[in-house]
């Protein structure tokens, strides 16, 4: 039980960063209603720009993560007018637009793969020591992990609630006819969500790349536990994915502490077993409409 | 010209995906449940075959006890599941895929962990021993059309009938006084005995099995055959398996390093998925309809 508060504390840290990629999911699905697997995909992206401006170009890090930020806005729109709209045009069914995008989450992990190679890639931060806290251990990075996700949830909530744009999005996903009528753009707004999903994804890859390693893998793992603290959260709602992240975080950090002994291989499976728990118990997430997700 | 050893096991490897396939296919395109447990169930087969065989048991046992364990397996994913619509079965049966696929990686007493299990050995039916490719070639083309044969009859079936009227509109197939759950149920543990088939052939012709194939990669690689085949198709997903296996795998004697390899697989697929998804979204080789007595579209909705 001594370990608890840092376990507390490690969770927090996953769940802040998982939230910033469970963000992209929750706002895409709440206009197109279809999970957007490739969010990870650019997430890890995100990440590999900011190292590859910060390592091999020698730009400041903080320069390099928001040209990483424009570039991967301008990916995720660019893979929305690609791979996506095609299928709105036709009115593809629900499910090959999920297929879509798990053919997309590939194709770009493997042009990654391709382009950088399979072995992981490291920050070269210099060396700072942790900070201790009472009973718990955290680094800087985790610190700013934190720092970084509590702001731009601020500030998207802000965009959200205070401005025009903000209203246009909030108007597409609760009703698209009502705003067309209204003689709102809906394909303006959708890539203005791909773009600010892709932004917070590339942040979201950039932080868990400091925190720990890069990989071409990296986009699958943020892909499946953005997505999982949706659903936990409750499909579409931008809150839920935050509270969702957060969950995520601590059970597998939990879970794993205390049902497998520690084991970190495990955590995926933990992961996976709390979304499992939520999908049997209940199955809209702890803030979803009820009825959506079951047949019956 | 390609050497006739590599023709002969790439065939070995396209009978064994299209056993996928078609079982795939009983799930997938006829129930319209969209499962992305396969490779998983694959592996359950796989390693218990791999298993039982090292143990000393006969191939007829551990074959059996792998499409028995698959079933098994299957209804333990489809029971919290199969009440779940479109997207959140497929992210469902994603997450237990990947618990598998995990404890694969991790139980390491039993399964080695990322090590795998080596020196599984070849299977001995009647005296006869199929070591050779070419011998179990001819095995596991025997297997593969018993499998189809069996899809076949399945898919037009009053059974398939009630699967494909559940693909269309559970609500109504339910209103009808059919248990869909129950059907469904069936269709997934029938489909996962297949995949557990698969994998005992798989085990036994490569004769070493590790988890890195049986990841969501290779499910995904399973989706694609499915749906480029034609999603309800069985011909379509034979045909279809030997179109992408012949190029997985002859990919890999173009002498480039493995992780190349696998890059190039990767991207080629998804961009060929993401064409067929925008083009040709009912696959190359659609599923044969019904032709009814009555005039009118004897189509029916269009589901993909």
């Amino acid at each position: 039980m001594q370990a608890l508060p840092q376990l507390i504390a490690n969770g927090l840290v996953a769940g802040s960063m998982y939230s910033l990629a469970a963000i992209g999911y929750a706002m895409v699905y709440s206009i197109l209603k279809f999970p957007n697997f490739a969010n990870g995909s650019l997430a890890m992206i995100g990440a590999y720009l900011t190292f590859v401006m910060f390592t091999q170009l020698g730009m400041n890090v903080v320069i390099a993560l928001i040209l990483s930020m424009l570039i991967s806005a301008l990916l995720g729109v660019l893979l929305d007018r690609v791979a996506y709209r095609p299928l709105r045009a036709r009115r593809a069914p629900k499910i090959n637009v999920l297929i879509t995008a798990m053919a997309a989450s590939f194709t770009l992990d493997g042009m990654v793969l391709l382009l950088m190679g399979a072995e992981y890639h490291r920050f070269a931060f210099p060396v700072v020591r942790g900070v201790r806290l009472g009973t718990i251990f955290i680094t800087p990075v985790q610190i700013i992990c934190i720092v970084v996700s509590v702001v731009l949830m601020l500030a998207l909530h802000f965009l959200l609630t205070r401005t025009t744009i903000g209203k246009s999005i909030r108007a597409v996903a609760d009703n698209p006819e009502l705003a067309a009528i209204n003689g709102l753009n809906s394909e303006n707004v959708i890539s203005v969500v791909f773009a600010l999903g892709s932004i917070l994804a590339a942040v979201a890859g950039t932080l868990i790349g400091m925190d720990t390693v890069l990989s071409p893998t990296m986009g699958f793992a943020i892909t499946i536990r953005g997505f999982a603290a949706c659903v936990l959260g409750g499909l579409g709602s931008i809150n839920g994915a935050i509270l969702g992240s957060i969950i995520m975080g601590m059970g597998e950090n939990l879970g794993v502490w205390f049902l497998a002994g520690g084991d970190a291989r495990w955590k995926i499976a933990f992961a996976y077993l709390i979304m499992m728990l939520i999908l049997l118990f209940r199955p809209a997430g702890i803030l979803g409409k009820k009825g959506e997700a079951r047949v019956f | 010209m390609l050497p006739t050893g590599v023709v002969i096991h790439v065939l070995v490897f396209v009978c064994i995906y299209a056993i996928l396939a078609v079982g795939l296919n009983l799930i997938m395109g006829c129930a319209a449940l969209f499962t992305i447990a396969n490779a998983a169930l694959f592996g359950v087969g796989a390693y218990t075959s791999a298993l039982l065989a090292l143990a000393g048991y006969p191939f007829w046992v551990d074959f059996l006890a792998a499409v028995f364990m698959a079933g098994l397996i299957s209804f333990l994913i489809g029971w919290p599941t199969l009440n779940l619509v479109g997207d959140y079965l497929a992210v469902a049966t994603m997450g237990l895929g990947e618990i598998l696929v995990s404890v694969f990686r991790n139980w390491d007493a039993v399964t080695r962990g990322p090590m795998g299990l080596p020196g599984i050995p070849p299977v001995k039916v009647f005296g006869v021993v199929f070591d050779q490719p070419l011998k179990f070639l001819f095995l596991s083309a025997i297997f593969l059309l018993i499998a189809f044969l069996i899809a076949e009859r399945l898919a037009y079936s009053p059974f398939g009938r009630v699967l494909k009227g559940i693909r269309e509109d559970e609500v109504a197939v339910n209103s009808l006084g059919k248990n869909t759950f129950r059907f469904k149920m069936w269709v997934f543990i029938i489909g996962g005995a297949f995949m557990g088939g698969a994998g005992s052939l798989y085990a036994h012709y490569v004769g070493f099995i590790d988890p890195s194939s049986f990841t969501l990669w290779n499910a995904f690689f399973l989706w694609l055959i499915v749906i480029l085949g034609g999603l309800g198709s069985n011909i379509g997903a034979v045909l279809a398996s030997l179109a992408f296996v012949g190029i997985r795998e002859s990919l890999r004697f173009l002498g480039l390093p493995g992780n190349i390899t696998a890059a190039i697989q990767q991207v080629l697929f998804g961009v060929i998925l993401i064409v067929i998804m925008i083009y040709a979204p009912r696959g190359l080789i659609p599923e044969r309809k019904y032709v009814t007595r009555y005039k009118g579209n004897a189509e029916g909705r269009q589901s993909l």
